[in-house]
């Protein structure tokens, strides 16, 4: 049985200096935000020991309202800076959250080695289909045939899927979720904090502002219907044919393997280096 | 390298492995690249040793990435690259300076642009270390001469990245990183070692980038019980963005006063030869050996000429320079490139006679082209 979604907690908000925010009245990224607070808390790690880190976007300004250790680096680096976090102390527990453009455009090359080295950070990617802070112009996640401020004729190429690409990276756990089903989304982000391994959770979610005011789906509440009639869970999708599953995508636990974390393997190095005299 | 001193015949690269250690150093983050990968391979197998970290990142944006995120958890680190590394850090290296995170970064030159001369010295990035990142920015920019320098200014770079949170770029070149010297380790005389301060009043009195004397705010380690923001954007002194003037004016005002303020530290030279010294040459890196013996030489032709060796580019140690121009009727500044530092000479005295003397095709300035220019200064 999950639970159902419970009330955020305040403490872990900077109330006092960071809000309003600045994100458009009904993105789904104030969802993501409210799920990520209540997973985090259900874990009770100390607030201290918990680091957001975060690329630029409009994803990118997420950690500035959350009262954790928080750092807003450059366009598409988050995770090689979180990589720095983690292997300085290991310790602490290290969140990465980044746009579609972000992750899998500029930082591309970042996240499938962040996903093969297998260190212990949580990716959280907000796959909005489009680069909302600079416009709505297309993004590596942007569908075949869709409109972008840069692609008015018609989408020319084919998108990734984020999801897939982490398993076959070798992430050690790889989650789709949607701002739409939200009680699986706390539940997913919880447990790829708590794996042991590099762990992705994405993230369909709305840029209605943008991308949904090019493609039919100017309105958050259109654009979070399409996300419950497009996704599919991975179970019921296992029993769909290629036919079926066209137009759709599939949410709930893509990999969930284990092997051996960055850390444990560096800490193997140590002990043959100490070990080997000088 | 254990406690009594001992000789040891060692690679400019190698020697600038063991300052840092000596500094320090617990982490290092870097991509191979000619010719400074042997830097990369030392920490390897150093660094586990002594319960550090080495990682080998996807390319040279993640290298800095991972130590400017090492050292905002507290570790002193280090990456080491060549001139197109180097290039490819600008941004990254632009979000150090914004956030103030101390780190050292070794640019071992070759020849340029673009992939230029894997094997072959130059001394072209001089430049690109000062403006290569965009915007207004403090940044420290030392040189190296010789393996000896090697190991002392790669200590003084950790030092005063530590004393000023600010990255310092440590310039080698090819001939330096891959001559073997004599050296005696540790130095006979000990080395101070800086580390970086850190906040002493309770977290919720904590403003990260607090606009004090000095210029330079106590630095909380993340996961040290001081939650804070850290970010690239213009931001004021708890950490959190801004566009007000007011408060972009003082963030600048306050980075440039920080070096300032340091300068008598910051500022290294050497002189020789220069008390009654009536011609000058003016030498960093590599060519400062060429430079030395050409003025002995001078010397030898009854010529009083001498040698001021830059150790710092930047902040420029103007009050070396301008005495140096006051006193000598003429100077040569000789560098391995088609000009480049000859223009921050000039530009601490207009009215000095500075002349200059460059080599861009790979190879090293020869003391009888110095001295050939200074029979006729
Ligand atoms: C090096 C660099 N190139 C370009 C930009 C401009 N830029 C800012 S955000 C962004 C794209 C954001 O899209 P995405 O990562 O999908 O995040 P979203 O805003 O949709 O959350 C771009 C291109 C930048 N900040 N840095
Ligand atoms: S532009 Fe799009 S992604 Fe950005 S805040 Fe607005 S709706 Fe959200």
């Amino acid at each position: 049985m999950v639970e159902h979604a419970s009330v955020i907690r305040n403490d872990f908000l900077r109330h006092d200096m960071q809000f309003p925010h600045v994100w458009c009245p009904g993105c789904g990224l104030g969802i993501v935000l409210g799920s990520l607070i209540r997973a985090t808390a259900k874990l009770e790690i100390p607030k201290d020991d918990m680091v957001l880190a975060s690329g630029i976007g409009c994803t990118g300004r997420m950690p500035a309202y959350v009262d954790f250790n928080t750092l807003h680096t450059t366009h598409g680096r988050a995770l090689t800076f979180s990589t720095g976090i983690k292997l300085a102390k290991p310790e602490l527990t290290v969140m990465t959250i980044m746009g579609d453009g972000d992750a899998t455009a500029i930082g591309g090359n970042h996240f499938i080695h962040a996903a093969r080295r297998n260190l212990n950070i949580t990716a959280i990617i907000v796959n909005n289909q489009t680069y909302g802070m600079t416009g709505g112009q297309y993004s590596p996640t942007t569908p075949y045939g869709s409109k972008a401020t840069t692609a008015m004729y018609g989408h020319i190429e084919h998108a990734f899927s984020i999801a897939e690409l982490a398993v076959t990276a070798g992430a050690s756990f790889v989650g789709r979720g949607t701002v739409h089903h939200v009680t699986q989304l706390d539940d997913l982000i919880g447990k790829g904090i708590r794996k042991r391994g590099f762990s992705v959770i994405e993230i369909i979610s709305n840029c209605h502002t943008n991308y949904g005011k090019m493609n039919n789906l100017a309105d958050p509440v259109a654009y979070q219907m399409w996300m419950k009639e497009h996704a599919v869970s991975v179970k019921k999708a296992a029993k769909m044919s290629v036919e079926e599953l066209e137009d759709k995508f599939t949410i709930g636990i893509l990999a969930d393997i284990d092997k051996p974390s960055y850390i444990e393997e560096y800490q193997k190095i140590r002990d043959k280096a100490a070990g080997a005299g000088s | 390298m254990e406690s009594s001193s001992e000789k040891f015949l060692l690679q400019g690269n190698e020697a600038i492995v063991e300052g840092a250690l000596a500094a320090g150093c617990c982490f290092f983050a870097g991509y191979p690249i000619t010719p400074s990968s042997e830097i990369a391979e030392l920490m390897s197998m150093r660094l586990p040793k002594q319960n550090g970290t080495f990682i080998q990142m996807e390319d040279e944006i993640a290298s800095i990435g991972a130590i400017i995120g090492a050292s905002l958890a507290g570790a002193k680190v280090l990456t080491a690259t060549s001139g197109p590394g180097f290039s490819l850090m600008q941004e990254n290296l632009g979000y150090a300076c914004m956030t103030e995170v101390p780190l050292v970064i070794v640019n071992v030159m070759r020849g340029g642009p673009s992939t230029g001369l894997p094997t072959s010295p130059a001394q072209a990035d001089v430049m690109q270390t000062r403006w290569g990142t965009h915007g207004d920015h403090p940044i420290i920019v030392l040189s190296v001469s010789s393996v000896a320098d090697s190991y002392e200014i790669a200590v003084h770079a950790f030092n005063m990245a530590e004393k000023y949170r600010v990255p310092v770029v440590l310039l080698s070149d090819e001939i330096v990183g891959h001559t073997r010297e004599a050296i005696t380790l540790p130095p006979g005389k000990p080395m101070e070692v800086v580390n970086r301060i850190k906040p002493s009043v309770p977290p919720e009195w904590y403003v990260p980038y607090e606009n004090n004397s000095r210029g330079v705010p106590p630095m909380a380690d993340i996961g040290s019980g001081y939650r804070h923001h850290v970010t690239g954007l213009m931001h004021n002194a708890k950490g959190f963005p801004t566009s007000d003037p007011q408060e972009v004016d003082t963030f600048h005002r306050r980075m440039q006063r920080k070096l300032d303020n340091g300068a008598m530290e910051i500022q290294m030279s050497r002189g020789f030869m220069l008390d009654d010294a009536e011609v000058a040459v003016i030498a960093y890196g590599a060519v400062t050996r060429s430079a030395l013996r050409a003025v002995k030489m001078a010397r030898e032709q009854g010529i009083k000429a001498g040698l001021l060796q830059l150790i710092t580019l930047f902040p420029v140690p103007r009050a070396a320079l301008d005495s140096v121009l006051r006193q000598c009727r003429a100077v040569l500044v000789a560098e391995m490139n088609m000009g480049q530092y000859v223009r921050e000479v000039r530009a601490v005295n207009v009215s000095s006679n500075v002349k200059q003397l460059n080599r861009f095709d790979g190879h090293l300035i020869k003391p009888d082209e110095i001295f050939g220019k200074l029979m006729i200064l």
